[in-house]
């Protein structure tokens, strides 16, 4: 990949303590009994990561793993210990106060795991906020506060204060109001860990909906290893602070780094993140019109298995590459279970 | 074993002060060292004369260059005075314009039934017509009892002081959160402000601004502003995180991050700031009298003079109902800015704002008929009632019938329980004291209490003030020990039992409202003056945190741990006494350290009554205006409540680790 990512994450490094800058200084690469023994509490070691324009970069952890310190570590509303931050090239942690002010209020958006919504203000004033902190006029900004109240469908509730509403309206005002100054780069830290699943499922199916309207480049944070697999393009694991692999879900399932990845992927439904790709036979020959080598096997299984011959397998343009065996899809699916 | 060896020393160390307190002084005296118990007047630091004479050279020779001190409290005198005159203009005394030595009237003040119209409408505003009802009633309760025109003087400085007192208590207190730095010189400040006896610092009010209505609207600002500053501060704090994330993520400078998220945010707990600052402005409204608030503070100061029981309760009554109807206009603003409130816009100013129109309609016809008809300007002197008669024939009944009961009460009091108190405190030889508070603060709170006692105390001894401190303490611990005995059943039954609860609730909160002023005026028609009817009053008046911890701390006892107890069989005796009574424990002694606060406090007032502690001592100094002798003495009681402020909830912390409710950090 030569394209230059939207987000760069050089390095960072997040301890507490009394001391913690000099003492990054003087050792350079602490483990994680080092940081310990010095009485300084680890909360982001030496993370690495890109985030790439248009992409759901999913940022997956435990509680305690370092994944929100991490996230408000990118924004800046905590600053690294050490560590280097490029947005478009430029250097984030060079910046001023005043620059980092403008850049938050017209490139950055964020969404809360507990929405963080003012209580003292409407459905409508809430959206309109952040247009209103820039400076524009209260009538342009409810404007545009109402097109992104339409986008999530909350039209009618626009005289309505926080409380008044469920935890997933709720939760819909706050992706509006972190929407309405179009950002670039979209941070969503646990957006739908309050929520129960009914509703959080619900509300997944609603950010795909959006993202595929708006392609915006996207960081989720989530300790819900499924959620992260049906969101992500790619996802980042974190523990104990570090990052330890970062991958496409499909890589995650079929190549774990660690042990500890592979705890997570363990109960993945194997036909849900494995692509027709990975399992097609190369250059055979098939039936059809060719099913997409990206497909997901969950999607394709029924059809395949249906079929008395092998299918065909395309590439993205179309050119047949392969074909996929029922016996392949099935071994798929049998896997699972165990 | 380590427990009991620790409580068998300090079980031997009470024993050694007990037998000290009683043959202290024989010893003393047989060894010729009578300093021991007295501390000799030779040795006295003339702290007070140095205040005094500081005082006297700001008032008479101070300058900061281009103006002199007096000048810039004239001038800020002067700031305050216009909006006040204002005010009191409007309500009360109408406006004049002087005409060689003639005041005319060219406007007269709002007349009583526009202001009457305009408090129920703001009832309605507020909440609805039950609110506007009580507001009504209570306004309507002023006129019919004759005392609307003190009740007008008195909200008018009320009407002034909140506004100064919640404005300045939002700015120090926003600074405070902004500066860490700031806030640690703010807190011992505070702390200060808090515990010093509001008579210390009016005489050097006094000094500045002179007698009147100015120097009691700074005195009460000065009392009713540190609650602001601390809930300001403490509620921007507690503003939640993510909430301030948000903030900054969305590129709020730091002046929009202020009034746009952290203060809105805070909304509901500043409230409750501004409800204290309403309240204790209203408690001051007595006190500041003495300095020149007229009112019905004034009202109920010179009743008490005059021992007119009749007077003084109905203006003491007054008071507590202006203090009622604002409160609970307050609150219910507090609670409506919140809440859901469909806008008719776009329809005319008269359909959207119908009490405004109704009572500036009122108000105009009115003012109107006011000038032909008199009765719609002021309520009329000859249609007033009056239960003044009612009361002072009660206590004159009682006194005359039931003489020896409450002498005999008070007799047996006296001898069997506050006498040996006050013996013990006087008897026990200074340094040992001293000695001991020292060990306590150190058993509690580690060596920084420790020496923070120890000046304290010695403070108060090289002042010369050991002996009036020390009978402080005994008016004080006899007081909250009653106090404590009373009020701490009380709260248990509160807590169990739920419609109890709720009559104790009613009766707390009225003795809570009553002005401080207003306990005295009964006890001292029944019991006459001295240290027992002190003690009656500081208990009416302390009694209501002792109630209120306990049935807190009671009540709030984990369900799952009396479920627990339920299970192994406890009977509901053993499970109060058990379970909840050692939970609540930490609670229970938060609650005594707010009756010793309220305690010391009450101390200067009930110096009227005559008694010989430092209030008494500060109570002559406001009188012969000594600057030095007045702070000297107020800085002794504030010291005293310090030290029991400290040590108190440092031993509730210890219980609350050792029960583990609270994370310690060995």
């Amino acid at each position: 990949m030569t394209e230059q990512p939207k987000l760069a994450c050089r390095n960072i490094w997040k301890l507490y303590g009394p001391d913690a800058e000099s003492y990054l200084e003087k050792h350079p690469d602490p483990t994680l009994e080092d940081i310990r023994a010095a009485g300084l509490i680890p909360a982001v070691r030496d993370a690495n990561i890109d985030i790439r324009d248009g992409e759901i970069f999913v940022i997956m952890g435990l509680s305690g793993s370092g994944k929100s310190t991490l996230v408000r570590c990118l924004s800046r509303l905590i600053e690294p210990t050490a560590g280097a931050l490029e947005f478009h090239g430029q250097d984030l942690r060079a910046m001023s106060e005043r620059e980092m002010i403008e850049i938050r209020r017209h490139k950055l958006g964020m969404v809360f795991q507990h929405f963080a919504l003012l209580p003292h203000l409407t459905v409508l004033q809430n959206v309109a906020f952040p247009l209103t902190v820039q400076g524009q006029k209260k009538a342009a900004a409810e404007m545009r506060a109402r097109e992104v109240i339409n986008l999530v469908g909350l039209e009618g509730r626009e005289t309505y204060y926080p409380r008044e509403l469920s935890g997933g309206q709720q939760q819909r005002v706050g992706i509006a109001r972190s929407l309405a100054v179009e950002p670039e780069l979209w941070f969503l830290d646990e957006p739908f860990s309050a929520l129960d699943p009914l509703i959080r499922r619900e509300m997944q199916d609603e950010f795909l909906r959006l993202q595929g309207m708006l392609k915006k480049t996207i960081v989720f944070i989530t300790h819900d290893f499924d959620e992260a697999i049906r969101l992500a393009d790619r996802i980042a694991i974190m523990k104990d602070g570090a990052v330890i692999q970062v991958a496409t879900p499909e890589e995650l399932v079929l190549h774990p780094a660690t042990d500890y990845v592979e705890e997570f992927t363990r109960h993945i439904p194997r036909a849900k993140v494995m692509s027709v790709g990975a399992i097609m036979e190369r250059g055979a020959q098939g039936s059809g019109a060719g099913i997409s080598q990206t497909a997901k096997i969950a999607d394709i299984a029924a059809q395949v298995v249906a079929a008395q011959t092998p299918l065909a397998v395309a590439d993205d343009r179309g050119q047949i590459v392969g074909a996929i065996t029922r016996e392949a899809v099935i071994s798929v699916l049998v896997e699972q279970g165990t | 074993m380590r427990v009991s060896r620790s409580s068998l020393l300090w079980i031997g160390l009470f024993t050694v002060t007990w037998m000290l307190a009683s043959y202290g002084k024989s010893m003393a005296t047989a060894a010729d060292m009578k300093w021991l118990i007295k501390y000799p007047n030779a040795w006295v630091f003339p702290l007070k004369d140095t205040i005094s004479d500081m005082m006297r050279w700001l008032v008479e020779d101070a300058h900061f260059g281009l103006f002199t001190f007096t000048e810039a409290t004239r001038a800020l005198s002067w700031l305050i005075e216009q909006p006040y005159n204002f005010v009191r203009a409007l309500f009360s005394d109408g406006f004049d314009r002087r005409i060689g030595r003639d005041a005319v009237q060219i406007v007269p003040p709002l007349s009583w039934i526009a202001v009457l119209a305009g408090v129920i409408a703001l009832g309605h505003y507020a909440k609805d017509w039950v609110l506007a009802g009580i507001v009504g009633a209570s306004f309507a309760y002023l006129a019919v009892f004759g005392q609307w025109e003190s009740a007008m003087v008195t909200l008018a400085s009320v009407m002034i002081a909140v506004p100064i007192g919640v404005g300045g208590g939002l700015m120090f207190g926003i600074l405070a959160y902004r500066h860490p730095l700031f806030e640690r010189l703010m807190t011992p400040v505070l702390d200060l402000m808090q515990t010093i006896p509001i008579f210390a610092y009016l005489v050097p009010i006094l000094f500045m601004f002179g007698f009147g209505p100015v120097s009691a609207l700074v005195a009460t600002v000065i009392y009713a502003m540190p609650p602001m500053v601390r809930i300001t501060t403490m509620a921007l704090k507690a503003v939640d995180p993510e909430i301030k994330d948000f903030g900054v993520m969305t590129g709020c400078t730091t002046r929009q991050m202020t009034w746009r998220i952290l203060v809105p945010a805070a909304q509901q707990s500043l409230m409750v700031g501004v409800n204290q600052v309403i309240m204790l402005s209203l408690n001051m409204v007595i006190i500041a009298s003495m300095i020149g608030a007229g009112g019905l503070g004034f009202d109920v100061l010179s009743a008490l003079r005059r021992l007119d029981i009749g007077g003084g309760f109905e203006a003491g009554i007054a008071i507590v109902i202006l203090a009622i109807a604002i409160d609970r206009l307050s609150q219910a603003f507090a609670e409506r800015s919140t809440m859901y409130v469909p806008t008719n816009s776009g329809t005319s100013f008269v359909a959207r704002n119908p009490r405004t129109v109704i009572v500036g309609v009122i108000l105009v016809i009115a003012m109107g008929l006011g000038q032909i008809i008199p009765f719609f300007q002021t309520y009329p002197e000859g249609q007033t009632l009056t239960t003044g008669a009612f009361w002072s024939d009660a206590v004159k009944y009682l006194n005359i019938n039931y003489f020896d009961q409450f002498e005999a009460v008070k007799i047996f009091f006296l001898k069997g329980f506050m006498l040996p108190i006050k013996r013990f405190f006087l008897g026990v030889p200074w340094p040992w004291m001293i000695a001991m508070i020292v060990l306590i603060g150190w058993r509690f709170g580690g060596w920084k209490l420790a020496l923070m006692n120890g000046l304290m105390a010695v403070f108060i001894v090289t002042t010369g003030l050991w002996a009036k401190a020390m009978i402080t303490v005994y008016l004080c611990g006899a007081s909250v020990i009653i106090a404590s005995v009373i009020g701490i059943p009380f709260g248990v039954l509160a807590a169990v039992n739920k419609r109890a609860g709720r009559i104790i609730g009613v009766v707390i909160d009225t003795l809570q409202t009553l002005p401080s002023f207003v306990y005295l005026i009964p006890v001292v028609m029944l019991f006459r003056i001295g240290d027992f009817t002190a003690m009656i009053a500081i208990v009416l008046y302390a009694l209501a945190p002792a109630v209120r911890y306990t049935e807190h701390g009671v009540g709030s006892v984990s369900a799952d741990l009396i479920e627990a107890g339920v299970v192994s069989g406890c009977t509901r005796m053993q499970i109060l006494t058990r379970i909840r009574l050692p939970l609540a424990l930490p609670d229970i002694l938060l609650g005594v350290n707010q009756t010793i606060m309220l305690a010391l406090s009450m101390l200067v007032i009930t110096a009227l009554v005559g008694t010989r502690d430092l209030g008494q001592e500060v109570y002559i100094a406001l009188t012969k205006a000594d600057t030095g002798r007045g702070i000297v003495a107020g800085l002794g009681i504030a010291f005293i409540a310090i030290i029991a402020d400290r040590v108190i909830p440092a031993s509730a912390r210890n219980a609350r680790i050792r029960y583990g409710l609270e994370g310690g950090h060995d």
